[in-house]
Formats: structure tokens, sequence, C-alpha cells
């Protein structure tokens, strides 16, 4: 018979021991809202699963100077309650609160969306848009690692074996500056982006776009992060021309696959609507014409 | 004795459900909460072949297994001759049933049961799975229904030959069956027309969807004593399967109905019982067996996908004179797809002089259809009232006067041969007139739809006993399984009979050796035939009662009359004897002559067919192509409410299933024929939040074969909404969506080909 070892260590040293010295497939455990359904089904069968949740500090949100630092395994929920993050980042927000149900929400964490490495996730996005940091340990110690570069493909990480994520480093906003997320679902709720869009900007006194972060979701093996949207926005106001130059920096980037969930065809084009969409309710965030939730 | 004049007490209340404490806390017994001791694990291995000849299957490394105490294949079931069955819903063989739940030489669809294994615990008996070697010849497959047709097409069956054509087919073929209508002269109806309008549309092949997937527990007894616990539409009808498929007395089997979790008639044929039995009979023990969602979705039963083609002829002042249509539909990998009942109904609601139908019964590389709220008549109804809605706009006629200039009455004659009686069809469109929805001004970019629907509902064989208890309350049993509220309904019926609250009155589903015979839950008959069954057991119980206050009093029994649960002498001439109230007479009971109860079965006629009228207003987002339902409502001809939540309940949901059908739901299949989608996540039921409120209006034109004028509910209202949808976007961007579901990139891609 197969069997399965549980661990929940208390320090990140005993975490990282026990993934290096793992013979067989490890699994780090955060809200494993992804990693429970995927035994479930059968597509992963771990030798051993290590809960990290009973990490100090693992779990919490904390702010420092107008930076913002999240625990790896913060529940979705607690960080939707926090007002200091719906105010300054009300984009990652929105991009975790999409993740599942009500009940999902309590588990479901940034770190294991990341991780997970699902090109259709929610807040990764978000996340990439941001400029988030994510704090790496292991057996050679901590590193800092922008978001962008731990996805590699759907289902893969760069983090080694013996690696996982501590927590989300969010800088410190300009005045002037808001996110925003949609994604694209043919429900309202319980469902996969078809594509997702996630925007960051900062606007000068007049509305121009001094800084700009985009990215699309569910059109490529990973997350994109797109410099040819983010061009088209800094120097300028969100005017028609603006809007159909991002729709179509949109549609050039994305390069997905026709599957169970759209066509090549639809993705590219919804991918322009979207960034359109974001864009808009990113840039009115950024001015103070807009708060709080979208949908 | 018929109560359609009567004042009411009970009947057309609403009282709190009799199940809902259970349900919602969770204490409800289903089919996969039942346990016994020593019970084995049960499970079943599945082809992942579209279409294969198997050629071996080698068990001995499972069997070695520790832990596994039984290994099936097909060589444990016996090899039955073709024979039509005498059960369930919608045509069946034997045979074929037989050769479903475990293939026999060939797999015929992915997931196709292969062989199955009883271990002590599930992940043994999956891994035990894992041990048994098949060898499969793969062969080419198909699964869409024109392809089928196509010669050349890859054969499932070499005996398969067309049936209803003459001369007889020599070659085999994938067309099971033809069935054709025929009123009139169709060639002089479309040369008398004016106008013509035709056009073709296709539907994607959906699942029932119920949430609780099919669960049993079985026990074979040394003795040869069967116990089954099972969740379906029918103990009774699992009792003749299983007895059929492994050549078992029918006496020795004994099957207790667990509490359903949804069927819409995906649980009225069988898959796991005769497996469950034959592991159980195998290793001497209990065996449980449930499936998982994907199982439900690879192997259990969906509807049928379709290809229909529409051609009306109209005069100019919007008289229908002719009406062709051609169905084709997918029946999975044996014969019987809804095909009849599809070419019965989707021109049911018109009187046309007329009319052809033909339908082609197509088997294909898919699970076996089973059943589905209303069978054939969404897919046929679909195509219809989308044809309908084009020949208004053609004649440039409003759609409701078209559809009122049409509309069938008492004394209509079908084209599949009955007279229309006792319908409330005028009375249904008189309804949508009048309803504010159908008047409200609708909003920039918004398209509004109107469709109808048509079932004919059964009757059918229902048993129901009623006994007094000593105390004066009142069990009410049937063979029915409660999946709509029947326990409500029949507890509310033997009340108002009975002329006691309802609260003094409790209804149960007896098991198969408890009560007499019964059909399957299915095709709206329970309200009417066990209804009814039940309304003339509590009858004779009144008689009973009235017997004894008699005896009483010592007067004739034609002197005593029973009023509000009590029996008075009637008239001052019978004799001045205080009333004898139900309790009063129970607790005497063995005194006066014995425990009173009745049991009575019928095979009810008469079931009033239903009409609805559907109105549902749309918004579409043109750069999304997704469509949002922004306000929807189902009139119905429900005959009598005996619950009206209950009866509100049905329609709502059976508009919600047929949005789902509309918009999102269909079985996605790869290029090697594998079902892409087999869970809730890629398969797209609405949720909760994707639907509007539906506002279900009952419109009551009683049923006067049915003692409180009730007629079937429960699948009128999955009939038009996919049309009434389609026919709200054409309104909303001027463009048909003639091909289910009308997903956003489908409507997107619409939109941009203009």
């Amino acid at each position: 018979m197969t069997s399965l070892s549980y661990a929940a260590p208390t320090s990140v040293d005993a975490a990282v021991k026990l993934l290096a010295g793992a013979g067989g497939v490890a699994k780090v455990l955060s809200g494993g809202t992804d990693l429970l359904v995927q035994m479930r089904a059968g597509r992963v069968k771990p030798e051993i699963i290590v809960d990290t949740k009973k990490i100090p500090g693992i779990i919490g949100i904390r702010e420092e100077n107008g930076a913002f630092v999240i625990g790896a395994g913060t529940p979705g929920a607690v960080v939707e309650a926090h007002a200091g993050l719906n105010k300054a980042w009300p984009g990652i927000v929105e991009a975790l609160d999409l993740i599942g149900s009500t009940q999902v929400q309590g588990r479901c964490s940034l770190a294991g969306n990341l991780c997970n490495a699902s090109p259709a996730a929610d807040s990764v996005p978000a996340l990439y848009a941001a400029g988030a940091i994510a704090v790496v340990v292991g057996s050679k110690g901590k590193r800092e690692v922008p978001v962008e570069q731990i996805p590699t493909g759907p289902g893969r990480t760069s983090l080694g074996k013996d690696e996982f994520i501590l927590e989300f480093k969010l800088p410190a906003r300009p005045a002037n500056s808001s996110d925003a997320y949609l994604r694209f679902i043919p429900r309202t709720e319980m469902d996969i982006a078809v594509v997702g869009c996630g925007i960051s900007v900062t606007l000068d006194a007049n509305g121009v776009c001094t800084a700009a972060r985009c990215s699309l979701g569910a059109v490529a093996p990973t997350v994109l992060l797109v410099k040819e949207m983010a061009d088209v926005l800094v120097g300028h106001k969100l005017d028609a021309d603006t809007l159909a130059k991002l729709d179509a920096a949109a549609q050039a980037a994305a390069k997905p696959i026709s599957d169970k969930r759209g066509t090549a065809e639809y993705r590219t084009k919804v991918a322009g609507v979207l960034a359109r969409r974001v864009a808009a309710i990113a840039f009115d965030r950024a001015a103070g014409k807009a708060t709080g939730k979208t949908h | 004795m018929n109560y359609i004049s009567s004042d009411l007490k009970v009947v057309g209340t609403r009282p709190i459900r009799p199940d809902g404490v259970d349900k919602v806390t969770g204490r409800a017994v289903f089919a996969a909460d039942t346990r016994a001791s020593g019970m084995l694990w049960g499970k079943i291995l599945r082809s992942p072949h579209a279409h294969a000849r198997i050629v071996s299957i080698d068990t001995s490394k499972a069997e070695a297994l520790k832990g596994v105490y039984a290994v099936v294949t097909s060589k444990d079931f016996p090899e039955i001759a073709s024979e039509e069955a005498f059960v369930g819903e919608g045509p069946m063989n034997f045979r074929d049933l037989s050769d479903n739940i475990m293939a026999r030489g060939k797999a015929l669809y992915e997931g196709h049961a292969i062989a199955a294994v009883a271990a002590t615990t599930a992940a043994l008996a999956d891994e035990a799975l894992a041990l048994i070697d098949v060898t499969y010849d793969v062969l080419p497959h198909v699964i869409d229904v024109d392809e089928a047709m196509q010669p050349g097409a890859p054969v499932l069956h070499a005996d398969m030959f067309t049936a209803g054509v003459n001369p007889k087919p020599a070659t085999a073929s994938n067309i099971a069956k033809v069935v054709t209508f025929k009123k009139g002269d169709i060639d002089a109806g479309f040369a008398e027309a004016e106008v013509i309008f035709e056009d073709s549309y296709t539907t994607k092949p959906v699942h029932q969807a119920y949430i609780e997937p099919h669960a049993c527990l079985a026990t074979y007894a040394p003795d040869g004593q069967v116990t089954i616990h099972a969740s379906s539409q029918g103990h009774f009808m699992i009792r003749a399967y299983t007895a059929k498929l492994l050549g078992i007395d029918m006496a020795q089997i004994r099957v207790n109905p667990a509490e359903i979790g949804g069927g819409f008639g995906g649980k009225t044929l069988i898959y796991l019982e005769p497996v469950a039995v034959a592991l159980s009979r195998k290793s001497g023990r209990s065996v449980k067996m449930q499936m998982t969602r994907e199982e439900v979705f690879r192997g259990s039963g969906p509807t049928s996908g379709a290809s229909v083609t529409v051609k009306l002829g109209a005069k100019k002042d919007g008289t229908i004179v002719a009406a062709q249509q051609v169905l084709k539909f997918q029946a999975g990998a044996y014969a019987g797809s809804p095909v009849g009942p599809g070419a019965m109904c989707g021109l049911a609601m018109y009187d046309i002089a007329n009319v052809d139908v033909v339908g082609y019964d197509v088997v294909s590389n898919r699970p076996k259809v089973a059943a589905y709220r209303a069978p054939g008549a969404p897919i046929s109804s679909f195509a219809v009232e989308c044809a309908v809605d084009d020949l208004a706009r053609k004649l440039g006629m409003d759609p409701l006067v078209l559809r009122e200039k049409n509309a069938v009455v008492n004394g209509s004659k079908t084209h599949y041969g009955p007279t229309h009686t006792n319908i409330g069809f005028t009375q249904v469109l008189e309804a949508t007139r009048a309803h504010p929805h159908w008047k409200a001004p609708l909003a920039e970019g918004h398209g509004r739809g109107l469709a109808v629907g048509f079932w004919f509902n059964i009757g059918g064989e229902s048993s129901a006993t009623v006994h007094i208890n000593e105390d004066g309350t009142v069990m009410v049993a049937t063979g029915s399984p409660d999946i709509g509220g029947s326990r409500a309904s029949m507890g509310m019926m033997a009340a108002e009979v009975l002329g006691i609250p309802v609260s003094k009155v409790k209804a149960i589903v007896a098991d198969t050796a408890s009560i007499g015979f019964t059909f399957l839950t299915g095709g709206s008959r329970v309200t009417f035939a066990t209804g009814m069954a039940v309304t003339q057991a509590s009858e004779k119980v009144v008689d009973q009662l009235k017997a004894r206050a008699a005896a009483t009093w010592d007067i004739p029994v034609d002197a005593v009359e029973w009023k509000d649960g009590k029996a008075y002498p009637a008239g001052t001439n019978a004799g001045a004897f205080e009333p004898l109230d139900l309790a009063a007479i129970a607790l005497k009971q063995g005194r006066t002559g014995g425990p009173i109860n009745a049991e009575v079965s019928v095979n009810a006629q008469g079931a009033g067919a239903g009409f609805g009228a559907h109105i549902c207003d749309v918004a579409v987002d043109k750069e999304t192509g997704k469509v949002d339902i922004v306000r929807y409502t189902a009139i119905q001809d429900v005959g009598k409410a005996i619950h009206p939540s209950y009866v509100e309940g049905q329609i709502q949901g059976g508009a919600a299933q047929g949005i789902g059908w509309a918009l999102s739901e269909e079985y996605i299949y790869n290029a090697k024929g594998q079902m892409d989608n087999p869970g809730f996540l890629d398969y797209r039921c609405p949720v909760a939040s994707d639907l509007p409120m539906i506002e279900a209006v009952l419109v009551e034109v009683p049923n006067p074969r049915h003692p409180f004028g009730a007629r079937g509910v429960g699948e009128v209202p999955i009939v038009p909404p996919m049309a009434a949808i389609s026919n709200a976007i054409k309104g909303a961007i001027g463009l048909r969506m003639p091909d289910l579901p009308m997903s956003p990139p489908k409507v997107r891609a619409a939109i941009d080909a203009g």
C-alpha cells in the first residue's frame, strides 16, 4: 500500500530539512485548496506533505512605511479584510477575492496560487503588475525573487525542491497610484479565468501615466508580464487612442491555445477587451475617482 | 371522488417540507451514507478508449493483492438475449443494459465498465484496478450524430439494421431506428404557404448533473437473499434489472430506497447494483459502490446531442399550414435516444393541418443516454420555437400573436395521434399576455424572447397504503421515490380526504417488499398517479372510520357523515350522537373490528398534458459575447398545485437547467473521443449568482381525471428555456444563435461575422 507522511514543522529550518530529505515527491501545504483536490484526483501522489502554517509569521500582514509584507500562508479572507491593503493594492485584493468560494477564501493563499503555477491563476497577474517580491527560503538561506520569475510553465516553478515562499513584499506606493484586476469567465463565480488582466499605474497630477506594469493571465504557458502594454500607457492619458493601442498590445502579446475554456482567437480578442476595461478602473482609482470593489 | 370544486383546507397550502430539517442538517440518509459490517468497497475499471475491441483481461495480479476479495468481468454475468425491457423510462433492451454495465467484447465509449473489484478499502480497490491488465485493439470512433450517420462511419454494432424502414436495410449502420409522424399532405401544405422559413439547429449532449453521484450497498447472503440500498428514481426498477441481469428471482431481492439527491431522469436505469451484487456473491461480503463525479460524467447517462432542421410554411395572416421537422439524436452506445418523444412534442403546441416529422435514433461512441427531464422535448422545441420566432419576424407579426393564432385547443388533433383534451394552453397564453413582464419596456441593448413548450405527462402503476395509528395519527406509504416533494403532497392529499391537519400524517417511501408494485418516479407522474392511489386509499379508510362510528352508534353506515376529521350522524333522523373524531375511533379500533388501513393499487390514466410559456430578457456583452439573463418569467398550467412552493421550485429548477443547457453546458470531446471536461469546473452548470429570480406563474386549469385536478409539472419547465434565450439574444443583437450552447466564444464569433 502507498503511504503518505504529514509534518507541520514550527520553524523554517525544520521545514527546509524535511523537504530536502524527502526521497519522493514532497509537497508544501499552505491552504491546500489546490493540493488536496489534485491528490483526490490522483494527479499528484506525494510521499510527504510539509504543512508550513505552523511557522511563526507565515500568516499575517505587516505594514512598514507604506510597504507591505504578506505572509505566504495568509488566507484570502484575511487579506481582503485588511484596510491598508484594500487602499493601496485594491487590484491584488480583488484578484485574490475571485479565487473559489467563501469557504475556499478561508484557506487559499497568494503563495499557493503562485506556486500552483497555473497560467489562469487569478491573484498572479495582480502580483506581477504590482511588482511583488517573493521571499524564498531554502537550504542555502533566504533569497528575494520577483514573482514573475517563480512560475516557469504550467505546474512548474523555479523553486528548488527544498525551497518555499515565506512571504511577499509589496513596495510603498507613490501618490496617485493604484491597480486593478479583471478576469473573464463564462459564469459569475466558481470558475477559472479564460483571460485575466492585471494593471498597476502611477499618474501625475494631470492624469498622465508615469509608470505602469501590465500582465495577462491564461493566454500563455505562464502569466505574462507585458512590457509593450506598459509602454503604451506611460506618457499618456487614457484616451481613445491609448485604449486602442493598449488593446492591440494585449492582443499581440497573447499567445493562447484553444482548449475547453475558449478558443485561441476568442482569448486573444478578450485579452484586448479586458486590458481596456482594467486600465480604465486602475486609472480611475489612481486619480481618486473610484474606490472599492468593482466585482 | 373528485374534490376539484371542494372547499380545500390542506391542498393548496404551503406546509414546511417534511424532509427539510434532515436535509439541511445533513442527517438525511443518502445511498452513500449506508454501511454494513465487514463491508467491502467496490470500484470499476473503465475503458480509456472511445471504441476498442477487448482482446484480453488479466485480473490475476489484482486478485493476488492482499485485501482484494473479488474481481468480476462480463464473464461473471449471464449472457442475455436481446429482449425489450419491461422496466424503466424510454426504450431499453435487457441485453444492451447488461452490456452497458460490464462491457462484453467491445468497449463502446470512454468510461465503459470493463471490470470491477471489491477490496477492504477504497484506496486498495483503486490499487487493484491499476493491476488489471487489459489489452485493447483500438478502433476508429465517432461521436457526432451527423458523422455517425455517414456511410463509412465506424459501426458500433454489427447487428444493427435500421428499424422502421421498409425494406429492412441490407447493411448494418449506426441508425437504430427511424420514427415518422405524418398528418395531412405536406407537399400540398407548402404549396399553399405564402411564407416559408427553414433553418438548422444543433444541441450538445448535456448531463442531468444531479448533485448526488450514483451509490449503492448490496449484500448477497449465503442463502441467495439479496438486499440493496440504493438511490434511484425507482427501487422496483432496480429490483427488476438486477434480477434480470443476474438471473435471480425477484422475490429474493429487496431494494430499500435511500434518500435521493437528484435524478432528473438520470436515475431511471442502473449502473452499479448488479455489479455490487455480483461482487458480493463472489466475496461473501456486503459491497458498497459509489461513483466519483468523473465517473458520473464519463459513465452514466447524459441526454442526446442532436441535429435538427425545421421548415414552416404559413399564410400571410399567420396561419401555419405546413411544418416539417427532421431530428437526428445521439443515443450513445446503444439504441434508445428520446427521439420519439422529441418527434411528438416539438410541434404539439400548434394546430397545423400538414405535418411531417422524421426522427433518427443514432448510436455513437458516447455513454448510453438516460432520460433527462421531458426527454427529447427540449431539443425538439428549441428548434421549433426558434423557427416560429423567425417566422413571426418574416411575417412581421408579434411572436405571441403568431403563437395565439396557431395554438392547440381542446379537440385539436396532434400529428402523433392523440387529440388534446382538458388542456390549458389558451389560459397559459392569456396569462403570458397579461403578465407585466410581457409589457415591460426593454432597457437599451436588451432583448426579449418568448418560447412555449409541451410535455404529455404520464400516469401508470402506483400503490399506496394508509394506516391509522392507535393515537389517530396516520401513516402513508407509497412506492414512489420522492424526488420532487411527493412525501409532502401525498401527506397533504391524505390529510385533506381524512379531514385532519397534515402534521398528523407521516408519508414514507416503502421498500420493494413492503408495498405493491409502483412504476418509477418519472414522466411527471407521481403527484398524479400515486396521488390518485393515496386519495383512494384514504377514502377507503374514511369508509372504515364511518363504519366503526356506525357500529358504535348502532346505526346504518349510510347514516354517518365524515367531515373535518369527525364522524357525524347524517341529519337528525340518524340519531343525536356526539361526533366521534378520528383519534377516538382510532383508539378503539381493536375493539370495533381491528386495524384500520387500506392499500390501493392503480394504473392511472388521463395524466393531463402540460403547457408552459417562458419570457426571458437578456443583456449581451458584445465585446465578450457573454449573455446575462436579466429577467425570467415561467408561466405554466399546473392543473392544481397541491403544494405551491414545490410546484414553483419545479418550475424554477427546470428553467435553471434549461438556462445551463442554453448558455454553458456541454460535453467537450478531444480527438480521441474522450470527454475533456468531466467535472463541475468545466462542465458549466449555472451557479446561483448566474441566475435572476425566476418568477413562476401558476395557471390552474384542473385536470378532471385527478381527484384534486393535478397534472404533472416537473418536466414542462425545461422545454422552453433554450429557445426563449436564443430568441432574446436575437432581439438584443439581431443574430440567430442556432447552436447550443450559446457560449461567449460563439456569440462573439457570430457578432464578428455579422
